[in-house]
């Protein structure tokens, strides 16, 4: 199977002024294509500042990152934001949704950067909201919705522009849980679709819908990378 | 990038902030209002000025004593100036084949009156040839003729507004009324002239020149009011008047020789650079707008950075989220422009009707100046704003809460 992301001897280090904060100290790490992996690990091990750089949005200070067999670490800043734009879709705990505009502007979002015509955006929009469950909410805004459904609407989101991989930084972690379940569902079923799925989170059930288990722990990885 | 899309962005982030937005939008109204009022001021005088200038009557020279009449400091009869005496203008009519007239005037107040009736009015000494070189009208009875001046008769023509409050509806045609101790006999009624800059044209009366001496007990002249034969011989004429005066008044040049062009050019630069100053003027105060914009965009993207941090996740480049904040910073001051040119061209229109001697002309040149200038204030203050949203680090803007 075709390697997606690999990650080799990847550090991030915060220099702040006297002490050197080390967060990831050496990850060694590949994902394949179609895989679903979870990472765990206690509070303040480093998964979110793994999963951001797995994304584009962060910078590792060390070490080389492939994405698609593409070294990242030395694109612009305008490319690495093509890059998000259009292969990675991400989902975050706190949804990360504009709270003025309707959950189908929301879900535009990520097009109107892809420089997609106004009727095509509305129309994918929709179509990405179908898939959720959320076409009848479609012009509600998220302060109108309750939290899983904001978190659908931001999967919603994160799919519409067909990415390579969906990142979710524990998109459970703020919802109850018949809507974590819901949620891990929908999860489920994108990656029997085929989609790719790293998935930040602490919680033993929702790490057990994934394919493969990776531990951190300190910035180091314990268990899983290879 | 979608421009429609993020003109909508900024429309609706403007109104999620109404009185924030009009607030700011406050300034570059009134800088843009200010600007095209105080250049219709401007206009105004200026149009003012030429049309008084202009119904002195065409090839018209005026002759005044002392030699800083341009300067604005008319003939204040220093001890060295000698006056202007009704002979000058016999000889200079006399003496010079490019002249067509030359009228003594001399100007004075006095009381005028008409049984219980009387005003403080101007009185005007003339010669018969006074109202063929200014085009003045008669509106009925007759002008003065040369008899009633050769032969000193106390006649008089009465402005409009001084034949109102003395007579009212009545004919005052060969009436008889009193100018300082004297009796007058009305011999006609000029046309209606109107009111100017606040000054009444037709609060008047004119007399012969002789008569005007006597009265105000004086042989020296306010001015002689001189046509030329035609606009070819103005230059000759004037030079003619200048050789004879100076050699009468004892080889001294101790007058002015003022032509409508003169006239004009003089006027027309002092307005210009009053125009300019008030233009400057307000365009500090559109700048002072572009300030305040400034510092709410400022706010704007602070408050925003958490949006900043999704849009940069989802892909948006530093050069979309310059663009929308720029646009928003432009939207305001642009939306602000034109609320500024509705009530900068309304106020100018409207206050003529209120203020009478003001007059106003909206100059369409400072309306599209202005509009364009306000823009610019919007796209200038905006740029530091913007730029600071498209710098932000999006993990940073993210965890902004
Ligand atoms: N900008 C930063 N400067 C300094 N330390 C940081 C910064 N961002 C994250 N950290 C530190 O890095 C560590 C890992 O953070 P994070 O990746 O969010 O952990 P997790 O998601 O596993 O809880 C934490 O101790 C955090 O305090
Ligand atoms: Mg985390």
């Amino acid at each position: 199977m075709k390697e997606l992301i690999i990650l080799q001897g990847i550090k991030k280090i915060y220099d702040l002024g006297k002490n050197r904060v080390e967060v990831l100290k050496g990850i060694d790490l590949s994902v394949n294509q179609g895989e679903f992996v979870a990472i765990m690990g206690p509070s303040g091990s480093g998964k979110s500042t793994l999963l951001n750089i797995i994304g584009c949005l962060d910078r590792p200070t060390e070490g080389r990152y492939l994405f698609e067999g593409n070294d990242v670490s030395n694109k612009s800043n305008d490319e690495l934001a093509e890059i998000r734009n259009r292969k990675i879709g991400f989902v975050f705990q706190s949804f990360n949704l504009l709270p003025g505009m309707s959950a189908v502007k929301n879900v535009e979002l990520p097009l109107l950067y892809s420089g997609v015509s106004g009727p095509e955006r509305r129309a994918l929009a929709l179509e990405m909201l179908q898939r959720v469950g959320l076409s009848h909410r479609a012009e509600h805004k998220p302060p109108e919705m309750s939290g899983g459904e904001q978190q659908r609407v931001a999967i919603a989101r994160a799919l519409v522009n067909n990415p390579l991989v969906i990142l979710a930084d524990e998109p459970t972690g703020n919802l109850d849980s018949r809507s974590g379940t819901e949620i891990m569902e929908i999860f489920k079923h994108l990656h029997q679709e085929g989609t790719t799925i790293v998935l930040v989170t602490h919680e033993r059930a929702v790490a057990g819908y994934a394919e493969r288990v990776i531990t951190i722990k300190d910035g180091v990885c314990m268990d899983g990378c290879f | 990038m979608d421009v429609f899309e993020i003109l909508k962005v900024s429309f609706d982030s403007l109104k999620a902030n109404k009185l924030r937005s009009f607030l700011t939008m406050l300034g570059v109204i009134i800088g843009v209002a200010a600007v095209i009022l105080l250049v219709s001021i401007g206009e105004g005088a200026r149009r003012y000025i030429r049309t008084e200038l202009g119904g002195l009557g065409t090839n018209i020279l005026i002759v005044v004593p002392g030699k800083t009449a341009k300067e604005g400091g008319t003939h204040m009869g220093t001890s060295s100036v000698r006056k202007l005496v009704y002979d000058d203008a016999v000889l200079i009519k006399k003496r010079s084949v490019h002249v067509q007239y030359a009228v003594p005037v001399i100007v004075g107040t006095s009381w005028v009156k008409y049984r219980n009736k009387n005003r403080d009015t101007y009185i005007v000494g003339v010669t018969e040839d006074y109202f063929p070189a200014r085009n003045l009208s008669i509106e009925s009875g007759r002008a003065l003729g040369s008899n009633d001046v050769e032969t000193k008769r106390r006649v008089c023509i009465l402005g409009r507004t001084v034949k109102r409050d003395l007579f009212g509806d009545v004919n005052p045609l060969g009436a008889t009324i009193k100018i300082g101790d004297e009796r007058y006999r009305v011999i006609g009624i000029m046309q209606k002239k109107g009111v100017t800059l606040g000054y009444d044209l037709d609060d008047v009366v004119f007399i012969p020149t002789p008569v005007a001496m006597d009265l105000f007990d004086t042989d020296a002249l306010f001015n002689i009011t001189v046509k030329a034969r035609g606009e070819q011989s103005i230059d000759a004429a004037k030079r003619d008047i200048r050789k004879l005066l100076i050699h009468r008044h004892a080889g001294r040049e101790d007058f002015t020789i003022l032509s409508q062009d003169e006239m004009l050019d003089v006027m027309g630069k002092v307005l210009n650079i009053m125009t300019a100053v008030l233009a400057g003027i307000a365009a500090i105060s559109l700048i002072v707008g572009g300030i305040g914009i400034m510092n709410i965009m400022l706010v704007s993207v602070r408050e925003r950075t958490k949006e900043i941090g999704i849009r940069k996740a989802v892909g948006a480049k530093n050069r979309d989220i310059l663009f929308q904040f720029l646009v928003e910073s432009t939207v305001v001051s642009v939306t602000g422009g034109a609320g500024g040119i509705l009530l900068g061209v309304s106020v100018g229109m409207a206050i003529p009707l209120f203020v009478k001697f003001l007059p106003t002309s909206i100059a369409w040149w400072s309306v599209v100046l202005a509009f364009f200038f306000s823009a610019l204030v919007g796209i200038f203050f905006g740029v530091y704003p913007a730029r600071k949203a498209a710098l932000y680090d999006p993990i940073v803007a993210l965890r902004h809460e």
